[in-house]
């Protein structure tokens, strides 16, 4: 049985996203930056969630990280649902792909993977780094 | 301005059915309405305050207040919190009291999702491209199972929390279902049975999850000079609290949920303690909601939760912390996915005396009544209530 065979839906991008999603085409994972703190952040937006400041930029995450948490959703047409700690700091929802269950660990190293939806821009799932 | 005392819960009212095909929404909400009216020995003509969540169908409480003919009302509010939203009412009703906005305040819940076949636990909801978290969370498949398991699986990992503890919650409800001639499961279950039901969504099985049941119930709020002169006993409102958690930026811990600050502004608002609570009830979409929000609330440490619910500790007449005897929404009920109004009508049987004799609590004076609402690994919110008989 292979747990990546879910068709994924297409994210819709808003305004304020583009940039994110315009990066995942390129196949390049972004995440937020609060300028004030210098802390990263996730999912990206236009202010900073740490003091709500517009003083924030999209930066490029270097798309490693280890597995904080997960669980296999067993639909018919099962997926790896999980929550991945980034090498920048923040925790993103996330799928893990090219995996079977038996051989997932939490604390696991992690390299991002962009992977097709059906008529919107890529989403970034994980793979065994 | 602390609302300690400042209102009683006079009248509560769970409707019996768990499948409504012959009825609607506002229909049910009507009866709920009546109902706890009834219990409470007011009428439709007492209210002046009316709370609802977006189980409401309409406008916020517009289409219901009109579906009800409530004519009188001077205040409405319609925060909706998910399933903790109607502990969250009890909480502004009791404000809304003390500032001299309303005197009787009603509160209702209703909904169909078993009628409407909703996979409410297992499917991927629409994307909505105004929500910020959508588009990052519905191509991953966010599901409400998920969200809850993620929880789960992390809890067992730092605190090495085993499938076998979260069965004794579900064992603990089965136990107190088996005496509420309106449960959805009845069956007293085991240990094993819950760990060899069917994975839904790892380490969670099919018997970790809640029921999915048609109903609602209401509860009626009053001053304290109207509720002693009603002929119900009087449950005074102690203590509440509410918080909102979530992801916080990409920062958020999945082992604790927001009941570790509804919860200590609950206590502090009762000037009470969690030894001093002798029946709980707690929020139950999944057997890990419980044990997550026992560690929150301070009945036991963080991560210690698995040895608090174990060998029966929940049972009511067996264990020390007696919680949802009426099955909860694990075996009972959980109308319109929100349990928490079902979590407050307990409580009042409860503190009434008037729980099924065989899960009653001894001079059960003071109660606790918790609800999380939305996503437990995504973002919810948590209302807690410290409620007393007078």
């Amino acid at each position: 049985m292979t747990f990546d065979e879910r068709p994924i839906p297409a994210p819709i991008p808003d305004p304020i996203t583009e940039p994110f999603w315009h990066a995942a085409r390129e196949g390049r994972l972004t995440i937020g930056r609060c300028n004030d703190t210098g802390r990263h952040f996730f999912p990206p937006r236009g202010v900073s969630p740490f003091t709500l400041s517009p003083n924030v930029e999209l930066v490029q995450a270097s798309g490693r990280g280890v597995l904080y948490s997960w669980t296999v959703m067993r639909t018919k047409e099962p997926y790896i649902p999980a929550m991945v700690e980034l090498a920048e700091g923040p925790r993103l929802f996330t799928n893990l792909v090219q995996v079977a269950p038996e051989d997932v660990r939490i604390g696991m190293a992690l390299r991002v993977v962009f992977v097709p939806t059906a008529d919107g821009p890529p989403v970034p799932m994980f793979a065994p780094a | 301005m602390s609302l300690r005392g400042s209102a009683c819960i006079v009248g509560a009212f769970e409707h019996p059915t768990r499948k409504a095909e012959d009825k609607s929404v506002a229909q049910l909400h009507a009866e709920v309405a009546w109902g706890a009216l009834q219990d409470a020995g007011l009428s439709k003509d007492d209210v002046d305050g009316y709370f609802c969540a977006g189980d409401a169908p309409g406008m916020g409480p517009l289409s219901v207040v009109e579906y009800l003919g409530l004519d009188r009302l001077r205040h409405v509010d319609s925060t909706d919190i998910g399933g903790s939203s109607y502990l969250a009412h009890v909480a502004h009703a009791a404000a809304a009291i003390a500032t001299g906005r309303c005197n009787v305040a009603l509160i209702t819940l209703a909904g169909r999702p078993r009628s409407e076949g909703q996979a409410t636990g297992t499917a991927t909801r629409a994307q909505n491209p105004a929500v910020p978290d959508d588009q990052f969370e519905i191509p991953m498949g966010r599901t409400v199972a998920a969200a809850y398991a993620m929880c789960a699986m992390r809890h067992m990992h730092e605190f090495g929390t085993t499938s076998e503890q979260l069965a004794w919650i579900k064992v603990a409800a089965s136990h107190h279902a088996q005496h509420n001639p309106h449960a959805m499961l009845k069956k007293v279950v085991t240990v094993e049975e819950v760990v060899n039901s069917p994975l839904v969504a790892d380490p969670l099985h099919r018997l970790d999850c809640c029921v999915i049941s048609d109903g609602g119930g209401a509860l009626v709020v009053t001053r304290p000079e109207i509720a002693r002169s009603l002929k119900r006993p009087v449950v005074s409102i102690r203590g509440t609290g509410e918080a909102v958690k979530n992801h916080a930026g990409g920062y958020n811990d999945l082992t604790f949920s927001g009941a570790r600050w509804s919860g200590a502004r609950a206590f502090e608002e009762a000037g009470v303690t969690p030894a001093d609570i002798r029946y709980a009830s707690i929020y139950d979409s999944f057997t890990i909601t419980v044990l997550i929000q026992l560690e929150d609330l301070g009945f036991c440490a963080k991560g210690d939760g698995g040895k608090f619910v174990s060998d029966g500790n929940l049972i009511s007449g067996v264990g020390k912390l007696p919680f949802n005897t009426d099955g909860g929404g694990l075996c009972n009920n959980h109308p319109a996915n929100r349990g928490g109004m079902t979590k407050v009508i307990e409580a009042v049987r409860q503190l009434r005396g008037e729980a099924h004799p065989a899960v009653q609590v001894k001079d059960c004076g003071l109660a606790l009544a918790h609800g999380t609402g939305g996503l437990l690994g995504h973002r919810h919110g948590s209302a807690t209530l410290i409620l007393e008989r007078l």
